[in-house]
């Protein structure tokens, strides 16, 4: 078996106050992969993302990135991955194009080569116009595309993205998925993504992770987690507002009861697609007068709730227990 | 691809520091006005102490010119506090901890905007206290010995400044210590000599504060010329207040900079 | 609208300011710490001052320098709660107060009500303090009447001030220019030492500056010798009623933007 880009064997991370913020995790993704790690806040994501990328050593456990320990071979890991991390990190008083000198010097990317790189990875993420700019002016799109271009730098084979697009608009967040796609694809790069998005994990990951409280309590391609819930969601909106409470009665005799819009009711059907004929037959069996009718196929917030009994979506409103990662733990 | 040097990484953190820190003229700004402000007004306003007996000199303002030194160097601390308070909680010292970066360089950079910050004070300190009317004894060689000492002063707190945002990782813990340093601003020998104090508690304190020496010292050389123990005990006291901030300033770097 | 919605409006305020300040240590500390500070370090590092020929205070040093520290942590008092207005609008809190209070008036009354409540707290506090210390008052109980009535008043009028700059500013950046003019209004006056021994500069900008005479009405009062009562409560009078209309001022501004 050739060797993983990121590997992980029952990783643990305990904080002196709270519980387990990583509580045991084991994964492999393979290089080239788009791996992504979805879950609400405080499941795990960035406390698992700072042990890989070697800024918080773990509890116990071990994990191996670019083939090198991340404990015993900390500066060999470093050299091999980019982060982006929930943060933008970046200076307000220095310009987009000091960044990147910055960054360049650092890892011993010098003169000619060096602006070279800077001026390319600008272009890259769309930031020639705006380099001279202190970064203090810049939308929170074009920080995170500096954000992006810094983590490049030194053309690592893994790029950890932590949460990338939370608090972007649409366009930024769309521009950003652009990219990574086109880094996995052109550029053969692994990239490890968190997110709470549903939809961003849907669309860019090759295969997802789904943490809750600590642990990875599904893994898979998207298709084949829903696949494994194949549980369809069917939605109606009676054409009467007055018919909507028997509407509901009907259709909780086929499933349980789902989120719908507010002028209709939704059921998660218990055999799946097969039961529709026999919704609509009793739907007209009891004189319902149905406005629309509609059929959701099982999303990954379905398989979120089968695994936890929470909607993720939900989930993402609990407090947070996950405590900073950043935050200085006494030896 | 090259590594990067030591010598490199150091000029590159340096440059960063010393850009970041002129780019803020609501930090420098203060940091030079406010002492100034305070001399003029304390120049005059306590000019009539110099008619006490025994005292060194008969202008307040040649007694209190090394004031401003010492003010301006908690500036300084609340200046370098903040930056790395800054840096800590926008997430950049975690992009500069994934490079190969050593800490050693990081401290090292982190001085040269202290130093600049006190470099611009320290002259215009000396310019206008001379401009105004107060002759330094020790002729153009003290001014220089007055800048010198006033950067390693500048140095001590500002590391302090430093250590504090290390160890806290946030800014309120910075501008919370400001109190402390000023506190220990006037519990010294700032606004009369130590032997025309007449508290007995207060000079106690005073006799125990190592800021009393750094003002003495910068005074000695303002007002008296070449005095060898007030000069050697401002050194000795400026120095050993640096070299324990930056002992535990380094400590709290290898804390907040956990990597592996 | 009747006057019952100026004051109901004013203990809303009142309350919340004032339940702020004293479940919020970081508000209530600096209030106490810094004059109580500058006491310490002026009553004991400076006390010879009194030996300069020419000084001719009664009641000793330590009562001298607290004639100032009470006139500087009642102004400083005033300018805090302008902190707090200011807080209130950057929160979008004063936004919700304006449009729920039928009389906007009662807004300053309730931020009055409130500086005045945190003066008496932090003037209790330090003249507690200052008594263990050795501040020896001579005056008589009408002249500390006197005394603390100054005092408010100048809290009033520094509230005031306060309140028509965050008013206008409407944002956090307004401390500076609520502190400097304070600042330097009580510095460039008697601080250390009485006016006769001024010199230069200073004593020209304190013979101008109305600081100086509440200082020396102060003063006269803690010795037991009232000077200068009428003009410094005429001025101290004249202050609060010019800040009445500049924090006026501030209000149209605010109900204007809001």
């Amino acid at each position: 078996m050739s060797e993983a880009a990121i590997e992980a064997t029952d990783l643990v991370r305990e904080f002196k106050k709270g519980p387990r913020a990583v509580d045991g995790i084991d994964l492999r993704v393979e290089a080239g992969e788009v791996y992504g790690f979805l879950g609400p806040n405080g499941a795990g994501k960035s406390t698992t993302v700072h042990m890989l990328t070697t800024l918080l050593p773990p509890t116990s456990g071990t994990a191996r990135v670019a083939g090198y320990d991340i404990v015993k071979e900390g500066p060999e890991v470093r050299a091999a991955i980019g982060a982006a991390l929930q943060e933008a990190a970046l200076d307000p008083f220095l310009t987009g194009a000091e960044h990147l000198k910055l960054q360049t010097a650092l890892h011993g990317i010098r003169g000619e080569e060096g602006k070279r790189r800077s001026h390319e990875l600008l272009a890259r993420v769309g930031l020639t116009q705006a380099a001279d700019r202190k970064v203090g002016g810049y939308s929170g799109g074009m920080k995170r595309r500096l954000d992006l271009a810094l983590a490049l730098v030194h053309e690592p084979r893994i790029l950890f993205l932590d949460e990338p697009t939370t608090g972007l608009d649409p366009q930024s967040r769309s521009a950003l998925w652009d990219e990574v796609q086109r880094l996995a694809s052109d550029s053969g790069v692994t990239v490890f993504l968190t997110t709470q998005y549903l939809e961003e994990a849907d669309v860019l990951a090759d295969r997802i992770g789904i943490i809750d409280h600590g642990r990875i309590v599904a893994e898979g391609t998207p298709e084949a987690l829903k696949a494994e819930i194949s549980r369809p969601t069917l939605e109606v909106i009676p054409a009467e507002h007055e018919e909507l409470g028997r509407t509901r009665e009907v259709l909780t005799r086929f499933g349980e009861p789902a989120n719908s819009s507010p002028k209709g009711a939704a059921v998660r059907l218990s055999e799946g697609e097969a039961q529709l004929a026999d919704v609509v037959r009793a739907l007209d069996a009891g004189d319902i007068h149905v406005q629309h009718l509609q059929l959701h196929a099982p999303s990954l917030d379905d398989v979120f709730l089968a695994k936890t009994g929470r909607s993720l979506e939900g989930a993402a409103e609990e407090e947070a227990e996950e405590p900073d990662p950043s935050e200085p733990v006494a030896a | 691809m090259n590594r990067s040097t030591l010598a490199l990484q150091v000029a590159v953190l340096a440059r960063r520091s010393v850009v970041r820190t002129m780019r803020q003229p609501a930090m420098v700004i203060p940091s030079l006005v406010f002492p100034l402000l305070l001399l003029a007004i304390n120049s005059s306003g306590l000019d009539s102490a110099t008619r006490l007996p025994g005292f060194p000199t008969d202008s307040y303002l040649q007694f209190a010119l090394a004031i401003p030194f010492v003010q301006g160097a908690l500036f300084s601390a609340n200046s370098a506090g903040t930056n790395v308070a800054n840096d800590i909680e926008s997430g950049f010292l975690n992009r500069l901890a994934l490079t190969p970066l050593r800490r050693v360089a990081l401290m090292m950079g982190q001085l040269a905007g202290i130093l600049a910050l006190g470099l611009i004070q320290a002259i215009t300190f000396v310019v206008i206290g001379v401009a105004f009317g107060s002759g330094i004894a020790a002729g153009v060689a003290g001014a220089l010995v007055i800048v010198a000492l006033s950067l390693v002063i500048s140095l001590g707190f500002g590391l302090i400044g430093a250590f504090v945002a290390l160890r806290t990782g946030t800014g309120e813990a910075v501008q919370g210590v400001f109190p402390l340093f000023f506190a220990a601003l006037f519990l010294s020998s700032m606004a009369l000599p130590r032997n025309l104090i007449e508290t007995d508690w207060f000079r106690t304190v005073a006799t125990w504060n190592p800021v009393s020496y750094m003002l003495e010292a910068i005074r000695s050389l303002v007002i008296t010329g070449w005095d060898g123990e007030a000069l050697a005990l401002g050194f000795a006291c400026a120095g050993g207040l640096a070299l324990v901030a930056l002992l535990a300033a380094s400590s709290a770097l290898r804390t907040q900079m956990l990597r592996t | 609208m009747t006057g019952s919605g100026f004051w109901s409006v004013a203990r809303a305020v009142a309350w919340r300011n004032i339940h702020n300040f004293f479940s919020n240590p970081a508000l209530a500390v600096p209030a106490l710490l810094f004059p109580m500070f500058f006491f310490t370090a002026f009553a004991g590092g400076l006390s010879r001052v009194d030996q300069v020929p020419g000084f001719d205070y009664g009641a000793g040093y330590t009562t001298f320098v607290y004639g100032f520290v009470l006139l500087q942590a009642s102004t400083f008092g005033g300018i805090f709660t302008g902190f707090s207005i200011a807080r209130d609008f950057e929160s979008g809190f004063s936004r919700r107060l304006l449009m729920a209070a039928p009389r906007h008036g009662g807004i300053i009354g309730g931020y009055w009500l409130a500086a005045l409540t945190r003066a008496v707290f932090t003037v209790t506090v330090i003249t507690v303090v200052a008594l263990i210390a050795g501040l020896e008052i001579h005056g008589s109980g009408v002249d500390l009447v006197g005394l603390y009535a100054l005092a408010l008043l100048v809290n009033t009028a520094a509230m005031l001030f306060g309140t028509g700059i965050a008013m206008r500013l409407r944002t956090m950046q307004a401390a500076p220019a609520m502190q400097m003019p304070a600042f330097l209004l009580l510095f460039l006056a008697p601080v250390w030492v009485p006016y006769d021994l001024l010199t230069g500069w200073v004593q020209t900008t304190a013979s101008v500056n109305p600081i100086t005479l509440m200082l020396e009405a102060g003063r006269g009062f803690l010795a037991g010798d009232p000077t200068k009562v009428l003009p410094a409560f005429g001025v101290a009078a004249l202050l609060a009623s010019v800040t009445v209309l500049w924090a006026r001022g501030g209000l149209r501004s605010a109900e204007r933007a809001a």
